[in-house]
């Protein structure tokens, strides 16, 4: 089966490809070179005067999990203002703030999304998880395993074990779990809430073991690095949400002493202490600091106006805003001494002066960072917006006018308090394509999805150029997934079942006796039990686990 | 592959019997199939697991018939019928998957057998939230447990065994000087609650109607309110100022109940003052609130609805999108305002758990154990997770789900497997 996409404008930044005029052809699920002449095409599409870019890739977004299914089950009342009608290619649900399971694949594929990854997956709830990104149909996922405030890892560096135990016991979480890479949420800090600490700073000590953040950091990054996981370690971190946190921010950017990192939600950790109510914008520092280290990357996670929810391992802060919660309902839990979560909605509101103040912040940060193969395109979905919204966020990348006219609607305080309006910066399609896809395929791993080169999996969106780019991305034309066309005109017509992206770095077995032990001695579950099959995973015709190489990874150090 | 007929010892079992789920079991298969629970046995793992197999065949308003007959059947009763209810609910994951893709086909509506009591606990998630925790952090972490309402081992056998009395813990704590208090039921077995050392609980007993008073007292002088009552519900108040103290004082307290033990008027209140202390308590020190369920599998099943159609169970897909409505869409209201015409009762775990006696024709789908007082239009005995297939289960506290392993061959179909086809006949009828 052969299938030519003839004539369209394809924005592949993968091979420096900007708006060239190109023929793509797909054979079994893959991008191929030109054929010979004679070989018949079966299936043609003329899609001359569109747009053509490789199906997106959301590197952070919550679609899969205990917080994220607790979600869903508080807030019914978000649930019944967009009913999921079932379709002839798709079954009923819900949309908006958290989506069930279902319409979250359909939604993500009528938008041009092929991937997805969850970036707080707990090991211990591993197997939920991918239980619900198995019940997320089209799109490819993946999870990056949230250590960091477990207690067998701080135990380690309590006892000051070396970095090759480090190594083993992150790999060994990697394959028990099936993740993708590693997260750490406030580190260290799910763990000190349990202890009643109610803040951790970057160089301050967790009560009970004795450990800074800035040494699990270390570690954590050190650990990735040294596996060869492509993935940075993941980093969500300290003081989320608390006004004068930029300095935390600039400092974990330096505490990873040159490794590779990936800050997350980076707008949640760019606030300043300036001005009359002591809360200002530091997405200028931010950017500075972005541009400055090329060992860090960072994803924005955007706030934008409306009801949403906030879903997060890091209990700590949760606790601490969960009376700004809208409706005023949370739930916040320990969970088995490996991690925490905090579900609390939010409504952002845009004659609020800190919620104004927190999407101009976004935005700042977005337009000042320099290099877009660094800087990703989240709303942290659904914490700052549902993912429904890339569309409209990124119109407000790409023309000024609606950005500054939108601007100009919010609290007049925090538009004072912002330099937003100064800024001429719009995104071009180019830097949206490598934000979205060559970008983000490069920062999780996947070599051979966000671009359009031969060998490349085939899925590919087609869009039609719009001057209104929230229309535009909206509602691509055609969208394919490993080659079959599962969208068209903005609607599913055929489902299928993504890959489960993950990494397997080779360890010392041995280890797996310690852990063993441990989980006998403390644990309420089996460690076997705790690991989660392929399998299970490819269970009922849903799609197998794809297994990324390691490169480049170091020799144990003696 | 595994031979299920050599005799086996087969380690890290997880049991499905209640919603601890210990997965410590070892369980000895003989070559002729029976099963023994030789390592970390109680009376429910033991009822569960040793319960002899007896072959089962399918049944047609009670007489016997085969499979593709008995799903035939299902189909016409089911396509005649105009609002279909999905009840019982008692399987794991998979089977899940399987019961809301056919409520969805069949514009049917879905409720648990222990939907009542569930709905005491979800009612409280979506109204105000809570703050919980879960059985690692309790089995290492409490330094006093309030259990509230129960005796707890009458529902969970090895609680105390597992998570309070262990021997060891993370932060090296003294575990047999954790504080146990009863607060709230009549004569309960407490005995329970007795620490390794011989210093037992205290007891607060009340009148099981009178616990939303007794828990709103709590609330309010953990609160740091005054009351002007010298008692409540036979309950010194100076006694439950003693409590709230011992609250306020302890670094990692736990308020356990069991929303099926709290079979009274306002139970979802109470639990509301339970959690409402819990959120007093966690502004000066640590506290957490422990919902103890995930019996007859209820836990998963209202995950895996959440997860698929955004909604708990008592949820229904007549409109063609689904929709929640917790009063309406009760088995037992249903049934008795005849609002559903047929009833397809799923029960996967305990035989015991019979379809409620009604005039609604009914299709059961469940284990092969199951004797019927009122026979049912159809019945078809399929495998038991954990037992005849593996499958996938969630534990009491929603965090951890685990795999459950198949430790016998009866060649009965699987839920799914059944559901599929009717669900298919459904769609073609």
């Amino acid at each position: 089966m052969l299938t030519k996409l003839t004539g369209g404008k394809v924005y592949d930044p993968a091979h420096q490809v900007d708006g060239k005029v190109m023929d793509i052809y797909i054979r079994d699920g893959r991008i191929v070179d030109r054929p010979r002449d004679d070989e018949p095409i079966n299936q043609e599409y003329d899609i001359r005067g569109k747009v053509v870019m490789s199906g997106a890739i959301d590197m952070h977004t919550h679609i899969g999990g205990g917080k994220v299914n607790i979600a869903r089950m508080m807030l019914p009342e978000d649930h019944r203002s967009d009913p999921a009608v079932h379709s002839e290619f798709c079954r009923a649900g819900c949309g908006h703030a958290a989506p069930s399971t279902l319409t979250t694949g359909y939604r993500y594929a009528e938008m041009g999304y092929t991937a997805g990854f969850e970036p707080a997956l707990m090991p211990v709830n591993a197997r939920q998880s991918h239980l619900e990104m198995g019940d997320t149909p089209i799109i490819d996922k993946g999870g990056y395993a949230m250590i960091g405030s477990d207690d067998f890892f701080l135990r380690m560096l309590t006892a000051k074990q070396d970095q090759n135990a480090i190594n083993d016991y992150v790999a060994w979480i990697l394959h028990a779990s099936q993740t993708m890479g590693i997260k750490v949420v406030n580190p260290g800090g799910i763990s000190a809430f349990k202890f009643n600490q109610r803040a951790l700073d970057l160089d301050e000590q967790n009560v009970h073991y004795q450990v800074t953040p800035r040494e699990v950091l270390k570690s954590l990054s050190r650990a990735v690095h040294e596996l060869g996981i492509p993935h940075p370690l993941h980093v969500h971190g300290n003081n989320l949400g608390v006004p004068g946190n930029v300095e935390t921010t600039l400092k974990t950017m330096g505490a990873v002493e040159g490794y590779p990192v990936h800050l997350t939600h980076i707008q949640f950790h760019s606030y300043g202490t300036e001005g009359d109510r002591k809360f200002s914008s530091g997405a200028a520092v931010i950017a500075e600091a972005l541009n400055k280290h090329k060992n860090v990357s960072a994803d924005v996670g955007q706030i934008l106006f409306g009801q949403t929810v906030t879903c997060s391992g890091d209990n700590m802060r949760q606790y601490a805003n969960a009376g700004l919660g809208s409706p005023r309902k949370s739930v916040i839990m320990d969970i088995e001494c490996d991690a925490g979560c905090g579900v609390v909605p939010f409504k952002y509101k845009d004659q609020n002066f800190v919620n104004a103040l927190q999407w101009a912040i976004g935005l700042e940060i977005f337009l000042l960072s320099d290099d877009p193969w660094r800087i990703f395109l989240t709303t942290d979905h659904p914490n700052g917006a549902p993912f429904t919204s890339y569309p409209h966020l990124i119109k407000l990348l790409m023309d000024k006018s609606f950005r500054n006219e939108t601007f100009a609607r919010l609290n007049l305080d925090a538009q004072g308090m912002s330099t937003l309006a100064s800024i001429d910066r719009e995104y071009s399609l180019y830097e949206i394509a490598i934000m979205t896809r060559a970008g983000a395929a490069k920062l999780v791993g996947l070599h051979d999805r966000g671009h359009l080169g031969a060998g490349a999996g085939a899925d590919i969106t087609v869009y039609t150029d719009n001057p209104d780019r929230e229309v535009m991305f909206a509602k691509p034309d055609y969208v394919f997934k490993d080659g079959e066309l599962v969208v068209r005109n903005g609607e599913v017509v055929k489902v299928t079942w993504g890959h489960t992206h993950t990494v397997k770095p080779e360890f010392d077995r041995g280890i797996e006796k310690e852990i063993k032990k441990y989980f006998d001695k403390y644990h309420t579950m089996n460690m076997e039990n705790f690991k989660v099959s392929e399998d299970e995973i490819a269970e009922g015709g849903r799609g197998g686990v794809v297994v990324h190489a390691c490169e480049g990874r170091r020799e144990r150090t003696e | 592959m595994e031979n299920f007929a050599e005799a086996a010892t087969i380690n890290a079992v997880a049991c499905p019997a209640c919603g601890l789920l210990c997965d410590d079991l070892s369980i000895e298969r003989s070559a002729s199939g029976s099963l023994n629970v030789v390592k970390k046995n109680c009376a429910k793992s033991v009822a569960f697991f040793e319960r002899p197999y007896k072959p089962s065949q399918p049944q047609i308003a009670g007489q016997a018939s085969d499979l593709k007959a008995a799903i035939a059947e299902a189909i016409a009763l089911l396509s005649k019928a105009k609002h279909p209810l999905i009840s019982g609910l008692s399987t794991d994951i998979q089977g899940m998957r399987a019961v809301m893709n056919l409520a969805e086909s069949a514009s049917a509506t879905i409720d648990h057998m222990n939907g009542k009591s569930s709905m005491r606990n979800l009612y409280v998630v979506q109204n105000s939230g809570w703050q919980v925790t879960t059985l690692t952090e309790v089995r290492n972490r409490v330094d006093l447990l309030v259990v509230v309402g129960t005796d707890i081992v009458s529902y969970f056998s090895r609680f105390f065994e597992r998570m309070i009395w262990n021997s060891e813990s993370m932060f090296d704590q003294d575990t047999s000087a954790r504080e146990v208090v009863y607060l709230g039921g009549q004569n309960l077995d407490t005995s329970a609650g007795i620490s390794p050392k011989g210093v037992k609980p205290t007891v607060l007993p009340c009148d099981m109607d009178r616990l939303p008073e007794v828990t709103a007292a709590l609330r309010a002088l953990v609160s740091g309110k005054h009351l002007v009552a010298t008692e409540v519900a036979g309950i010194a108040v100076s006694d439950l100022q003693k409590l709230a103290e011992r609250l306020k004082a302890a670094k990692y307290s736990v308020m356990a109940w069991v929303a099926s033990s709290l079979d009274i008027k306002h139970a979802e209140l109470t639990i509301q003052n339970i959690t409402g202390t819990v959120e007093k308590l966690n502004q000066t020190t640590r506290s957490s609130g422990l919902p103890l369920s995930g019996n007859d599998g209820d836990v998963g099943a209202y995950n895996t609805s959440s997860w698929i159609s955004g909604y708990p169970f008592r949820s229904s897909y007549r409109r063609a999108h689904p929709d929640y409505d917790p009063y309406h869409y009760s088995t037992e209201r249903m049934l008795e305002e005849h609002e559903a015409d047929i009833m397809i009762w799923v029960n996967s775990y305990n035989p015991d758990r019979l379809p409620p006696e009604t005039d609604v024709p009914t299709i059961v789908i469940g284990h092969p154990a199951m004797k019927f007082k009122q026979t049912p239009a159809v019945f078809i005995p399929v495998a038991t997770p954990g037992l005849d297939i593996t499958g996938t289960q969630f534990r009491s506290d929603s965090s951890v789900a685990l795999p459950l392993k198949k430790l016998r061959e009866t060649g009965l179909p699987t839920l799914t497997e059944v559901l599929s086809a009717i669900e298919a006949g459904v769609l073609t009828v």
